[in-house]
């Protein structure tokens, strides 16, 4: 037990060691939210720390388009493997094979996604899509964990605070007073 | 409220040989077919329910807030200013506030003087407040509880000599607007209009003429803290004066 204890407290530490190459020791590692709605547009960006290398305005749609595009084909090449047609049984005619079904993907129960994530020595995007097709982009320090807990929890406080105000036009950009105050006192909150 | 012209419009036109009372009875013969009014297969409207069933029932806030989102949008279209668009949404609280009077003294007295029920004289007096703090307590309390599930969080006399008449009830996060950021060219707007509306109505009911409003007054703690702002009428003053003389509590 106490010997567990010790092998963490020595990952621990070169995690700082890692992260103090940043210039910015992360307390969780969030760098920035980027918010892309189902055209492709930018609806909200938002940087969580001092010291991130700033794009222009432009720039930053320019990267929403250009992640909408990559994500759109990433998920239009999705292999598909030809299904294996299971032995039918003698009353149906076994001539008849429809060509479309021919073809599925590796785990049918599971939606075709485009790309999760992206991952630099510096950084990791997590891009996690709604039913909509709205599109959060998170980006973190690598080593972060339970990305997937932050990126849910920014997605409850969208649905709360973007979706559920009546001043907020859908698709536009996020204006929303409450949004920007529990994001950021939630992220604040975690560290 | 554009639902009872609504129907009598409908009723007026669908009316072509037959006179409208026989029209009406023969609808309700075929209730189904009607188009405003649905009622269950089992004929169990809303109004056949114990008024006391939903007593201790909530509603989703979620499910609150979109249909609150829906009002705010409606009341929007065609509207002239954040005034204009205030009056609307107060307008929409103020029938609201009426009827919720006499939920709530139903309901106070059903459950205070259960036991007393049986003999009408000896039952609970008559709670409907005559003087103006009664009537704010009761607002600040039994109707925020029943309205919010908790109290208002102040009630305040203004201080000032020249108006006697304005009182204050402070609400530090108003559950109608927990969702909603106003957007900065509308800043002097606050949602609680509605809730001004209510307060309006059950102030009326109860037999005080008032205007009630709702104002923004941030802290840092409560960012969305709301004044309710209540300014009684000369007459309802002048009454106080009396009563207080004649000694009505």
């Amino acid at each position: 037990m106490y010997n567990l204890e010790f092998e963490n407290t020595i990952m621990f530490l070169n995690y700082t060691i890692a992260l103090s190459d940043l210039g910015t020791l992360s307390n969780m590692g969030v760098f920035s939210l980027i918010i892309i709605n189902k055209a492709g547009g930018l609806i909200y960006q938002r940087e969580f720390q001092a010291g991130l290398r700033k794009l222009s305005t432009n720039d930053y749609l320019v990267l929403a388009g250009t992640f909408h595009g990559v994500h759109a084909i990433t998920r239009s090449i999705t292999p598909k493997i030809p299904s294996v047609q299971p032995p039918s049984p003698a009353t149906s005619s076994p001539s008849t094979t429809t060509p479309a079904a021919s073809h599925s993907y590796p785990n049918p129960g599971v939606p075709v996604t485009g790309l999760d994530y992206l991952e630099t020595d510096k950084f990791r995007l997590t891009c996690f899509q709604t039913l909509t097709g709205t599109k959060f982009l998170l980006f973190t320090d690598p080593l972060t964990g339970n990305v997937d807990t932050i990126v849910q929890k920014i997605y409850e406080l969208y649905a709360d605070f973007v979706m559920k105000n009546p001043f907020y036009q859908i698709e536009m950009p996020v204006r929303c007073e409450a949004f920007d105050r529990h994001l950021g006192a939630w992220l604040r909150g975690r560290t | 409220m554009a639902a009872p012209p609504r129907h009598a419009t409908m009723l007026s036109i669908s009316n072509g040989d037959k006179p409208a009372q026989t029209q009406a009875q023969s609808q309700q013969g075929t209730l189904p077919q009607s188009p405003g009014l649905r009622v269950p297969s089992n004929r169990k409207t809303i109004y056949d329910r114990h008024l006391n069933r939903s007593r201790n029932a909530e509603s989703s806030r979620a499910s609150f807030a979109f249909l609150f989102g829906e009002m705010v949008t409606y009341a929007q279209r065609r509207v002239t200013g954040i005034q204009d668009l205030e009056k609307r949404l107060n307008e929409q609280g103020y029938p609201l506030g009426l009827r919720l009077l006499d939920l709530l003294f139903y309901r106070s007295t059903s459950t205070s003087s259960s036991a007393l029920s049986s003999s009408s004289t000896s039952s609970s007096p008559p709670n409907r407040p005559l003087r103006i703090i009664t009537l704010l307590h009761l607002i600040h309390g039994p109707l925020w509880r029943l309205l919010f599930g908790r109290a208002a969080d102040a009630l305040e006399h203004s201080v000032s000599p020249d108006t006697p008449n304005e009182y204050m009830i402070t609400d530090n996060d108003p559950l109608v607007n927990t969702y909603i950021s106003v957007p900065r060219e509308m800043s002097m707007l606050n949602c609680a209009a509605f809730v001004a509306g209510i307060i309006e109505g059950v102030c009326d009911g109860c037999g005080f003429e008032t205007k009630v409003s709702a104002h923004n007054q941030p802290t840092d703690l409560w960012p969305s803290r709301t004044v309710f702002l209540v300014r009684f009428g000369d007459a309802v003053m002048e009454r106080e004066k009396v009563l207080e003389r004649s000694g009505v509590k």
